[in-house]
């Protein structure tokens, strides 16, 4: 069983309130933190092998050392609470349970940054998650974590939540930045990176819920022993959000060491899927990223386990692998269709798209259309082709990688499913009352874990 | 029909703006926008936009950009109760377009309209963030999750029965 570091105590009655989770030894990485060097925690975050857990992996410790720290200018830390991503509600699902972990961990990170007044934008519709916060944020001042002086170090912080409006666009890190500052969520051309010029031009760090949820741990235990736990360059404990076709669709925290097969078919994740239905395909991490068909999820085409980790997943690059993204798990049984699935991934892309590239504006609008033909049984086989060149000109085309983001999930469903397309289209009417079914992408391994 | 926010409101607008830098009071739009919407009528309508505008001492065309660019502010008049539900995938896949389907019949209503009464708007919307508690939909701050067509019902009779007492 995964050692939790995040998620151990959840089910801790109360654990919402301060004094319930100061008693069960919250906000003690703030007393140790503010008692060290700003750059020794940067250094501890280095050690710890911490990787955002927003989407791109990127090393946190990494990323923290690039800010810049020019006279004269405020610098800042902004939380990415956004969680738009169709699969993604880890970071709801920490924040709702145990905000004080978000907020014990903002305050480190503000004080290893230099940032005295820090922001969390939230996605506008996680309204009573930010009432949840707000709560949080007070009952830490009103005992000194937060406010002037804490704890007497001289360091002073505040902390201010930020409601988004319904924008998934705003979840891309330079979107959220204009959205922070009260206008339309349109990517920024990089370089300058937010790190030497991000809100109100001052430089700034952009970080996940969960990536800042874990230097908490990293700073009470060390980077060392955090990076002890996982495997490779997959260190620490990861939370994923599993959904689709399972028993049981929840937020489960792993340590990067079990298989993909343990994972869907164990009683302590996901539980298997429903009905005895067998298992057709899964998207790993999030609607960006590849799906894959049951045999390529279970093992990789090398014949190795799959597991659950960032190397792993990505085994095989997007020929015959997917990613970890955000950590968003959704299950396609053996009666879902591949087509239809793909369609609500375009539909979506194609509403998110904030318009500003060529590229990505009227391609997504164009793959939706195409999509919506094929599904209603008007489908003909150069539309296949078609599909496939609409989402290699975006690909790499665009200013924020919501392009490819579109690209990959259509990319993915054409180069593992191209069958599933062509019977929709050699079967105009049947594909209006049935599903395609299994074919030859079905579990190859039936057997199931116990 | 020009509007005002209440003392209280005004103080909380204020507060708001407190949050950001001196001078960076624009950072405040989309929270009071939040705010507007609440207050008037669940909508914004132009002169409520100006309003913002004067407050936060910005052009009136920086709010109109901001809030036709966002999916919750709703820039037309809806119904007291309007059904958000979630289309995407992986609701998808836990049978939203049934649910969609039952409502619409339910109401007399497509995707868009809102009933003759005034009391109920049904939009599809993207994912929410509840995939695991599929499928779902948004009722006002309310996330209503796992519906089935009783749960759709339930919703629906509970929602009349406010509204009846109310009037
Ligand atoms: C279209 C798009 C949407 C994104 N949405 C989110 C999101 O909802 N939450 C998030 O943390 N990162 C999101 N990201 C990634 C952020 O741009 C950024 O990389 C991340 O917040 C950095 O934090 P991390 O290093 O802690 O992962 C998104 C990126 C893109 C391109
Ligand atoms: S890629 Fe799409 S979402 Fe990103 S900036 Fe261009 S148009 Fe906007
Ligand atoms: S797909 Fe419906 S809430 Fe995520």
């Amino acid at each position: 069983m995964t050692k939790k570091l995040l998620l151990d105590k959840v089910h801790v009655e109360g654990i919402r309130n301060f004094d319930v989770y100061r008693r069960e030894g919250g906000y003690q990485s703030v007393e140790k933190a503010l008692k060290m060097q700003q750059d020794d925690i940067v250094e501890e975050v280095k050690k710890s092998g911490l990787r955002g857990r927003g989407g791109a992996g990127f090393p946190t410790g990494l990323k923290w050392s690039f800010l810049a720290k020019p006279e004269g200018l405020s610098r800042y830390l902004v939380c990415n609470a956004d969680e738009s991503e169709p699969g993604t509600f880890k970071d709801r699902y920490l924040m709702e349970l145990i905000p004080h972990l978000l907020i014990e961990g903002m305050i480190v990170s503000s004080y290893a940054l230099g940032s005295t007044t820090s922001y969390i934008y939230i996605r506008g519709e996680y309204d009573w998650v930010s009432d949840i916060l707000d709560k949080a944020i007070d009952e830490a001042k009103q005992n000194g974590f937060l406010g002037k002086n804490i704890l007497g170090s001289g360091f002073d912080c505040e902390i201010y939540t930020h409601r988004g409006a319904g924008a998934y666009i705003c979840g891309e890190e330079t979107a959220l930045l204009e959205s922070l500052e009260g206008k339309r969520g349109l990517p920024r051309i990089k370089p300058p990176f937010p790190a030497v010029k991000g809100v109100w031009d001052c430089p700034t760090v952009v970080n996940n819920v969960e990536t800042i949820a874990a230097v908490v741990p990293i700073i009470n235990d060390g980077g060392e022993a955090y990076s002890k736990i996982g495997v490779g360059r997959s260190t620490g404990t990861k939370l994923i959000s599993a959904c689709g076709n399972i028993n049981k669709p929840g937020v489960y925290e792993i340590d990067m060491t079990i298989s993909v097969e343990e994972f869907i078919y164990s009683d302590e994740y996901c539980g298997g899927i429903p009905n005895g239905k067998r298992l057709k395909a899964c998207i790993p991490g999030g609607s960006s990223v590849p799906i894959l068909p049951a045999n390529l999820l279970l093992k990789t085409a090398k014949g190795e386990t799959r597991m659950m980790n960032y190397e792993s997943l990505s085994d095989g690059g997007f020929a015959t692998g997917s990613m970890m993204g955000s950590g968003g798990f959704i299950v396609l049984d053996e009666d879902q269709c591949v087509v239809r699935h793909t369609l609500t991934l375009a539909r979506f892309y194609h509403h998110e798209s904030c318009g500003q590239c060529s590229p990505c504006r009227e391609g997504t609008g164009w793959m939706e259309k195409v999509f919506q033909k094929i599904e209603n049984g008007k489908g003909e086989m150069k539309d296949i082709d078609l599909l496939w060149d609409i989402q290699r000109r975006i690909e790499g085309n665009t200013i924020c990688p919501l392009g490819d983001a579109a690209a990959w999930p259509v990319a993915a469903a054409i180069r593992h499913f191209r069958d599933e397309f062509e019977w929709h289209i050699n079967n105009r009417e049947e594909c209006l009352i049935r599903n395609y079914g299994l074919a030859h992408y079905a579990d190859p391994l039936e057997a199931v874990v116990s | 029909m020009s509007v005002q926010f209440s003392k209280e409101k005004l103080d909380r607008v204020n507060e708001l703006i407190s949050r950001y830098p001196e001078g960076k009071q624009k950072s405040a739009l989309l929270p009071v926008l939040h705010l507007a919407q609440q207050e008037f009528g669940g909508w914004l309508d132009v002169s409520t936009m100006d309003y913002v505008a004067s407050l936060l001492k910005i052009q009136s065309i920086e709010v109109y950009e901001v809030a036709s660019f966002y999916s919750m502010y709703n820039l037309k008049p809806v119904g007291k109760y309007v059904f958000e539900v979630c289309q995407t995938g992986p609701c998808m896949l836990n049978g939203s377009d049934q649910i969609i389907s039952y409502i619409k019949e339910r109401l007399n209503i497509n995707v868009g309209e809102t009933t003759a009464d005034g009391l109920f708007t049904l939009k599809t919307v993207e994912c929410l963030g509840a995939c695991g508690y599929a499928p779902m939909m948004q009722l006002g701050k309310i996330y209503k999750e796992n519906l089935t067509k009783e749960k759709v019902d339930q919703i629906i009779e509970e929602c009349t029965a406010i509204a009846a007492a109310n009037n």
